[in-house]
């Protein structure tokens, strides 16, 4: 447990209760991303670069500003570009960071086998321990966003933390702190809906009906948010999930698969073991091998 | 105890298909109980067997991988022996007579009986469906070449193909604990003429041929 200043609302497989003795008073955070006030210029990537001591391989240009092409395990977040046409002929460039969205929900957690790999802090951020990660890549299995990313160095998956090493005394995400546009900011989960909500009112009056809100009730809400020009088609901004949830099949292997499964190995074991103490050794006895063996005379006579 | 040699034994496993069984045996514990330790938090403390969480993940399919070509090199020869007759219909619908342990009410049982004959088509069922989802899930060499949809699916096949193997071995082990000589018989290859004549008439009927083979 690194960061012991946060409390834990939820270990990846453990079954039994989280340190949460602060739990009480911490409030929810998130980060909001108001994608219609984004210039593009990766301040933020750059920032959490820095902050995490992260660095990517130089790669190639491949036509487009998307640079790194998507997220690595030295890249926590991406700017995504797209550029796109809307009905009245005018083009819009719609550009979105992308990065872990922390799921009130989270997939990734439920997905993981190794105790306390993937952790959910009171405060909301979700967090990959990676002293505790065994590299099964069942995060990436179990995220409805497709974020986290495995070292081909190291064999074990990295992600955007929210910066929880700096929220956890009292500073602001690295990205945060670095935009230049205040596009992204962040506070109380409260507070970053209450602003977002007024931004909305202000961008629906500037001829954009359909802004909104991003916080996705499929995975419960997330502690990363986004105010969107196009609130209806989240899908314009490089493939936003319009309505992200743990996928049924991850649902379905890591919930009622688990206990029933487990339950019937026991009681195949035990009903094996009850019914042999119930009617004994199933053993050859003497008669058995006088019958036999007076068989085989026959056959043999 | 009469010798392997001896007039009153019968050759139940040759040699190489003793050590065939025990080498899908030592893959499948090293399987299972890495594969088991990822299933539910309750085993995560089988990882230990392989050395830890992340020696596991890394071993978990060697080892299944080696389990499937164990069980195909010792299965294939021992295949036609586990055809369906119309007796193992008889033996099944005295399942009862079977778990109370009164074998007099049973049919004649060739080599394999009813119960051990699908016990190898479940096994080799799920061993093809362990390998295909396994290859798909196997994160440090295929995964990347397979959908995001597939590999969920692959999980749960997985999953679930494993558990009905291990549920089946489960009962293949309780089976061989409880009828005496059976253990000794995969360990040394021979059975009495008593057991055969008690367990596999038909089988012991045939071996007992004076023109029989072995």
């Amino acid at each position: 447990m690194p960061l012991q200043s946060l409390d834990i609302r939820r270990r990846s497989a453990t079954t039994t209760p989280s340190p949460a003795a602060r739990v009480g008073a911490t409030a929810e955070v998130a980060k909001l991303i108001d994608t219609s006030k984004c210039i593009g210029c990766k301040a933020c990537q750059t920032a959490c670069m820095e902050w995490n001591d992260l660095r990517d391989e130089i790669g190639t240009s491949s036509g487009v500003l998307d640079n790194p092409r998507d997220l690595t395990d030295q890249s926590w977040t991406v700017m995504r570009f797209s550029e796109y046409e809307n009905p009245k002929g005018d083009l819009e460039w719609l550009i979105r960071k992308d990065g872990c969205m922390h799921c009130e929900d989270p997939g990734c957690l439920k997905a993981c086998p190794s105790p306390g790999a993937i952790v959910q802090y009171a405060n909301g951020i979700v967090d990959f321990h990676e002293e505790q990660c065994i590299g099964c890549g069942y995060c990436v299995t179990g995220c409805p966003f497709d974020i986290p990313r495995i070292s081909k160095r190291d064999h074990k998956a990295y992600k955007c933390t929210l910066c929880s090493d700096r929220v956890a005394v009292g500073l602001e995400p690295a990205c945060v702190k670095a935009c230049p546009t205040g596009a992204i900011s962040y506070g109380t989960k409260e507070q970053m809906t209450h602003d977002a909500a007024e931004r909305v009112v202000d961008l629906k009056s500037r001829g954009f009906d359909q802004a909104g809100l991003y916080d996705p009730a499929g995975v419960g809400g997330t502690h990363v948010m986004y105010v969107l020009h196009h609130a209806d088609q989240p899908g314009l901004y490089s493939g936003l999930a319009a309505q992200p949830r743990v996928s049924p099949l991850v649902r379905l292997w890591k919930g009622a698969t688990k206990p029933l499964a487990l339950g019937t190995m026991v009681l195949v074991a035990l009903a094996g073991f009850l019914n042999y103490v119930r009617v004994g050794p199933n053993e050859t006895r003497e008669e058995d091998e006088q019958s036999a063996e007076r068989e085989k005379e026959r056959a043999n006579g | 105890m009469a010798d392997a040699h001896s007039p009153d034994m019968i050759v139940r496993y040759t040699p190489a298909e003793r050590l065939g069984h025990w080498v899908v045996v030592i893959f499948f514990v090293l399987a299972a109980a890495s594969g088991l330790a990822l299933f539910h938090p309750a085993l995560f403390w089988m990882s230990g067997l392989l050395g830890g969480g992340p020696w596991s993940v890394v071993l978990h399919p060697f080892a299944g991988l080696a389990m499937c070509v164990a069980f195909y090199v010792f299965v294939r020869p021992l295949w036609h022996h586990n055809r369906m007759e119309p007796r193992d219909r008889a033996w099944l619908s005295a399942i009862r007579d079977v778990v109370d342990n009164r074998e007099d009410r049973l049919p004649e049982v060739g080599r394999y009986n009813a119960g051990q004959k699908i016990l190898v088509y479940v096994l080799a069922g799920c061993l093809i469906a362990l390998f295909v989802s396994g290859i798909v899930i196997w994160r440090s060499y295929f995964s990347g070449y397979f959908g995001i949809s597939i590999i969920r699916a692959s999980a749960l096949l997985h999953a679930f193909a494993a558990f009905i193997l291990v549920a089946g071995i489960l009962v293949h082990v309780s089976a061989a604990l409880w009828v005496k000589g059976s253990v000794p018989a995969m360990m040394s290859g021979t059975v009495t003429l008593g057991w055969a004549f008690k367990h596999h008439r038909a089988w012991f009927r045939e071996m007992i041929r004076p023109s029989s083979g072995r």
